[in-house]
């Protein structure tokens, strides 16, 4: 599984790094990013699909695999 | 309020400066939603009320169709002329000048900086609980919740602390006082911008580590923000970060005394704050915000016009039964959650991590230093209305 955070659609609310700073992480404006490319452990799975119920913009795509 | 005739229909003459909409506005906005989605007042000269999460998150991210170039419904339209920047900078510019304007103050903001503002903060609302020890009866609105933004925003900003009642002052008349006569409320924003213009005269001429020499030395587009732009956004900083996180602390403790049940959970299990705290944000959001037309058109099937207000109910969004699951129930637990809180797309709210931030760190301290509390006197609890909605009066029993 991968996550990647759309720069064009976040607005920088924060809820992905709050919930999951395994996988994402924020600038120096606030906006999240994917940590490193991306790659979700099985054991941080669920924390990616709370992330990404979280995104009150919808920035955040799951690729599942 | 009462300066308007009281409210009998809320879908052809609503006022969101009623004392209904104050008191309790959830079976207001739910019965709209379900009767009326958008409905129509000719109350301040003509403003639209959406209730649908659908509508409102459309309405925020159409900058298009929609300007900010009023975010607070009254009788008064500011002239065209204060555009690109508008009345206060951010909040009420639209793009393209809008995204410079906001980038300034962003890395003020971010979680970074906000986290370097949070030992400050615990220790202020340590002293504020001790002060309130021993009492029978406590306001946690008044005695409590009132103070902490206020501090932060002017350690930040760097104005003297013991100016903090009459910022209050001046952000009671802004956002309360949309009812008052045009010329009271002028008379309180001249009164606010002279006093903002002797303290940032101060710092120009003795520059120190703070947001207004901050904001000084910044620039947009290669050329240092003008006097009048510095002076605007420190305004809206006042105006924008004090009453709305009053509101959100004082309506958590409002839900925590009338709700033995999620108090005593957090006390027993601190780290479910956070979560907690995203679920009275929603249940609770204490903005609303609004937009002007920017051209006669159709929307939602509304025939709007030109310089018409439409107000954007986040707090009605956050309980659209469309949008969220058991949407007026307040879930402590509750994992999804995408609410609105701090509104949608461009604006989203600049202060949001340092609002959480004040927020989370308040509630903390209040319950580890008072596990037990309760109403005193439901009646007593007074709501503003308008659109910061929170407890200005909450007397709490401590024991
Ligand atoms: C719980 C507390 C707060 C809530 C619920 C809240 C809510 C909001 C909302 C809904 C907006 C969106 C405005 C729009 O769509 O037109 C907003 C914008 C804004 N807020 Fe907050 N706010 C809070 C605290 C703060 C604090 C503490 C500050 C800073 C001191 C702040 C500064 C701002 C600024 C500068 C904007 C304008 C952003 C822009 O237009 O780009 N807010 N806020
Ligand atoms: S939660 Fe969404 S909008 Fe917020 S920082 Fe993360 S990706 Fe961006």
């Amino acid at each position: 599984m991968r996550v990647h955070v759309d720069q064009e659609i976040c607005e920088g609310h924060g809820r992905c790094y709050a919930i999951a700073p395994e996988l994402f992480e924020p600038d120096e404006i606030g906006n999240g990013h994917e940590v490193g490319d991306g790659t979700v452990t099985p054991e941080l799975e669920r924390k990616a699909r709370l992330a990404v119920g979280n995104c009150p913009e919808r920035a955040i795509t799951v690729e599942e695999g | 309020m009462g300066l308007h005739e009281p409210v009998e229909d809320w879908a052809s003459d609503f006022d969101h400066t009623d004392d209904a909409w104050a008191a309790d506005p959830f079976p207001i906005w739910n019965e709209l939603r379900q009767t009326c989605p958008v409905a129509h007042s000719d109350r301040y000269r003509g403003v639209w009320l959406p209730t649908r999460h659908e509508d409102i998150s459309a309405i925020a991210y159409d900058t298009e169709r929609f300007t900010s170039r009023s975010v607070v419904v009254s009788e008064f339209r500011p002239p065209h002329e204060m555009a690109p920047a508008g009345v206060a900078p951010p909040i009420s510019s639209d793009p393209p000048f809008h995204k410079g304007a906001r980038r300034v103050l962003l890395p003020a903001f971010s979680p970074q900086a906000v986290d370097r503002l949070e030992p400050s903060t615990r220790a202020y609302c340590e002293e504020l609980v001790d002060g309130l020890r021993g009492h029978d009866v406590v306001d946690a609105a008044e005695g409590y919740a009132q103070h902490i933004p206020v501090r932060v925003i002017a350690h930040m900003l760097g104005l003297p602390e013991a100016d903090a009642d009459r910022f209050r002052g001046f952000v009671n008349h802004v956002l309360e006082g949309v009812a008052l006569p045009m010329e009271e409320r002028a008379a309180g924003m001249l009164e606010l911008f002279e006093y903002l213009k002797a303290q940032i005269d101060d710092h120009v001429a003795h520059p120190r580590d703070d947001l207004i020499s901050y904001l000084l030395d910044a620039e947009l587009d290669g050329e240092k923000l003008d006097f009048f732009h510095v002076g605007r956004t420190i305004a809206l900083l006042l105006i924008a970060g004090i009453d709305t996180t009053w509101s959100a602390v004082g309506a958590s403790l409002w839900h925590l005394a009338g709700h033995p049940a999620d108090r005593e959970r957090l006390v027993a299990e601190p780290e479910l704050l956070p979560t907690a705290m995203e679920e009275l944000l929603r249940a609770y959001a204490p903005v609303t915000m609004a937009r002007l037309v920017r051209e006669d058109m159709d929307f939602a099937g509304c025939p709007m016009k030109a310089d018409d207000f439409v107000l954007l109910p986040f707090p009605a969004a956050n309980r659209d039964p469309d949008a969220f699951d058991r949407a007026d129930e307040v879930l402590i637990d509750r994992e999804v959650n995408r609410h609105a809180a701090f509104g949608l797309g461009i604006h989203r709210c600049a202060g949001s991590h340092l609002a959480r931030m004040e927020m989370r760190v308040a509630l903390e301290v209040w319950l580890e230093a008072f596990p037990t509390f309760h109403l005193a006197d439901p009646a007593a609890v007074r709501w503003s209305g308008g659109q910061v909605r929170g407890p200005r009066t909450l007397p709490l029993r401590m024991s």
